[in-house]
């Protein structure tokens, strides 16, 4: 199993580790799953994501390339702008969801999910080979820190932040990214540094008293309750972002057609409709209802499935993401748990405000 | 007098009798983490030794806790459905899951005693 620079430092504070996309993570620490959840939302919360892939398109074709890649208008992101979209494949089914900042005029930052990384690097760098541009994985330690506390701590640790806002990123040294975005559903930041620059700042920010580590499990059940697609669970190459809810992550124009990879499909897929929707799901109840539980009408027709599920700290009772049948939505719902009924009513994303700084 | 025998599965069982009372250790509920849900058993349920009984889930995910012995279900810890996150406070006094009426209470001698548990999970 892979190691991130902290692995030492899991170990330490007492972290359950475990696999996750080829890494041994901290699923929890000794403060458990509930307490880190609802400290991040109070307090600030330490995650490590080293596991996630920084990739660097530089070149004179770099917003070409990514174009071409990505449905999106690269060449008009202002500098600094963090902007969430995807690669599709040619059916438009999502590849990767992924985070793109453009860090100059010919360079742009691709944070990619960890148990993609193989098939991002190769689909981009199969794409860059008709752009005049480079491909690079920078290998680098990567930390969020999220909840109402993030941006007084890395003021205290130099790093002024005020005006950064939601969804923008900066370089404040050589080899350091420093972005307000996150996967909490609270204002937050992610940065980036040297691999081994990474275990002193992160004891620098744990040495605040406001600073707790968090695990996986915290990070899924806060993602979660911020209604965020997990890749994988909620998210595939089966399922175009129209299906995923995610369709405000493409530009009107771009949605009849452009030049990138899938845009035929996805206009041909918008303008037939679709089939399938994803939607917040509340289960009735105290119970759990976990991925890939079915999700059937009042007959006992199969009309979707849970794609992501748990329970929310914050919300204070089970939380879920299903993908349904349209019209299924608008009938009573039930998921199919070891052999029991349980009713879902439809809910509102995201399950707990957004906090995020705009 | 009641003797308490565990299990591999890490679970507990106080048995007086022919009845027992059964939860998980303590260890399992530090490794589940914090306990969300119970689904608990119906009384007058007839169990099998190893057969899932109860599913403890923590925020995270759920786990199965099979039967230590056979047996009929007596009572079940209704206290849970309100407050599951006994079951980390008190996993082998007040969390407990559920009673039984053991059915082959030669099925004992397979279990373990404190000693031997303690060896397993050091």
């Amino acid at each position: 199993m892979k190691q991130t620079p902290l692995f030492e430092l899991h170990n330490s504070a007492g972290a359950k580790m475990g696999e996750f996309a080829g890494y041994s993570m901290p699923l929890f620490y000794p403060l458990g799953v509930m307490k880190e959840h609802l400290h991040t939302r109070a307090s600030a919360g330490l995650f490590d994501i080293s596991h996630m892939v920084h990739i660097e398109i530089t070149g004179k074709e770099a917003a070409q390339l990514i174009e071409h890649a990505c449905p999106y208008d690269a060449a008009n992101q202002p500098v600094g702008q963090a902007r969430y979209t995807f690669f599709l494949n040619q059916n438009a089914g999502v590849i990767d969801d992924l985070i793109i900042t453009r860090l100059g005029n010919e360079r742009y930052l691709i944070v990619a999910n960890a148990g993609c990384a193989e098939k991002d690097i190769a689909h981009i760098k199969g794409l860059a080979e008709k752009f005049e541009s480079r491909v690079e994985v920078i290998p680098r330690g990567f930390m969020a820190l999220q909840g109402p506390k993030a941006e007084a701590i890395l003021a205290k640790e130099g790093f002024s932040s005020q005006e950064l806002k939601f969804m923008t990123g900066v370089e404040p040294k050589t080899g350091w990214f420093l972005s307000r975005t996150g996967y909490t559903g609270e204002d937050g930041f992610e940065i980036a540094m040297p691999v081994d620059e990474t275990v002193s700042f992160a004891e620098a920010l744990l040495a605040h008293d406001e600073v707790e580590l968090i695990g996986l499990g915290a990070r899924d059940s806060l993602r979660l309750e911020a209604g965020l697609s997990l890749y994988g669970q909620d998210l595939d190459d089966q399922t175009t972002p129209h299906e995923a809810g995610l369709l405000w992550a493409i530009p009107k124009p771009l949605r009849q057609g452009g030049t990138f990879v899938g845009a035929v499909a996805l206009a041909e897929k918008i303008a037939a409709g679709r089939t399938r929707k994803r939607v917040g799901l509340r289960p009735l109840g105290k119970m759990p209802v976990r991925a890939g539980a079915k999700l059937v009408n009042e007959a006992g027709d199969d009309v979707g499935k849970v794609t992501s599920g748990g329970f929310g700290p914050s919300f204070d009772g089970p939380v879920a993401l299903g993908l349904i049948s349209l019209e299924a939505a608008d009938h009573p719902l039930f998921a199919e748990v070891r052999g029991k009924k349980i009713e879902m009513e439809i809910h509102p994303l995201p399950f707990v405000p957004h906090t995020y700084k705009r | 007098m009641s003797t308490t025998y565990y299990t591999e599965e890490h679970e507990w069982l106080s048995v007086d009798g022919d009845t027992a009372t059964v939860g998980i250790t303590n260890h399992a509920q530090d490794q589940l983490g914090d306990i969300v849900f119970v689904e608990l058993p119906d009384v007058d349920d007839e169990v099998e030794q190893g057969g899932d009984t109860v599913v403890v889930e923590s925020v995270k995910a759920a786990s199965d806790v099979y039967a230590p012995v056979s047996g009929t279900i007596t009572e079940v810890n209704e206290a849970l459905g309100e407050d599951p996150a006994m079951v980390n406070a008190g996993a082998e006094t007040t969390g407990w899951l559920y009673k039984m009426k053991l059915s082959n209470p030669a099925e004992l001698e397979e279990l373990m005693d404190l000693d031997a548990y303690k060896a397993l999970i050091d």
